[in-house]
């Protein structure tokens, strides 16, 4: 499988986290499309990284710092979640429509 | 893939959490091939290990009991499947127009290379990482707090 047979994978699985991410209602699956959609660009990078060497291994550090960031994002959006749910007692989008003004 | 899928698709929210545990060993694996072994390891330290559980703990707080399951998708789904769709057909329309390389080896990446690289070129957005994992555990922390605790506490 070459170059294009990951950058495809990586363009669907952006795809499908994108959909999750509009489709779903439940706020927790709304974070783990987040992360499918983190890891569909992880896998591009690190793609283009193997196949077209430059220097330095940008895209692998790229990548690290990027899952480090997907960690730090879902620690608060879970937090943040798990509040809200404690509150409102649902976890399901629709219902926090009386947070707005 | 079909793990992706999976992921989106399925009315339980715990099949859909561990579809989303074999999705990303899968990915996992995919790094391991293309010659990025430390990325790999990463991907299972920190997704496998840590994301996976923490959304299953947060599932199994959040979840009582699943007696009456709504319905999981959104009135919006025919905007959000053509939204993505043209995402994927736009994507992989320019991945297959454009002429790569012929660079058929995956270059394996050297773990001292990378090494050398945080540390050296990378140092500053290396740095900025640890702060922001601070700030975002200092977050979590005031955020997960119960209000009874802070009123024990005045």
């Amino acid at each position: 499988m070459g170059l294009q047979g990951y950058l495809i994978v990586s363009a669907l699985l952006f795809a499908i986290g994108t959909f999750g991410f509009m489709a779903r209602r439940n706020a927790i699956l709304m974070l783990i499309s987040l992360e499918l959609m983190f890891n569909a660009v992880n896998l591009s990078l690190v793609a283009f990284n193997a196949f077209l060497p430059p220097a330095s291994n940008a895209g692998a550090v790229f990548a690290l710092m990027i899952m480090a960031v997907a960690a730090a994002e879902v620690t608060v959006g879970l937090a943040l979640v798990i509040a809200i749910i404690r509150t409102r007692q649902t976890a399901e989008v629709d219902q926090y429509a009386d947070l707005k003004e | 893939m079909g793990a992706g899928l999976a992921v989106v698709t399925l009315r339980n929210i715990i099949h859909s959490a561990v579809a989303m545990m074999v999705c990303f060993g899968s990915l996992a694996g995919m790094y391991a091939l293309l010659g990025a072994p430390i990325v790999a390891a990463a991907q299972v330290l920190i997704y496998l290990g840590a994301i996976s559980v923490l959304i299953l703990f947060a599932i199994m707080l959040t979840q009582a009991g699943d007696a009456n399951l709504p319905a999981p998708f959104h009135r919006q789904v025919p905007i959000a499947a053509v939204i993505s769709l043209a995402i994927a057909g736009l994507v992989g329309w320019a991945v297959i127009q454009t002429d790569w390389p012929a660079a058929a080896e995956a270059a394996a990446a050297a773990v001292e290379d990378i090494a050398t690289a945080i540390f050296t070129e990378f140092a500053l957005p290396f740095e900025i990482i640890s702060l922001l994992l601070l700030v975002a555990i200092i977050g979590a922390i005031y955020l997960a707090r119960r209000p009874e605790e802070d009123e024990r506490a005045n």
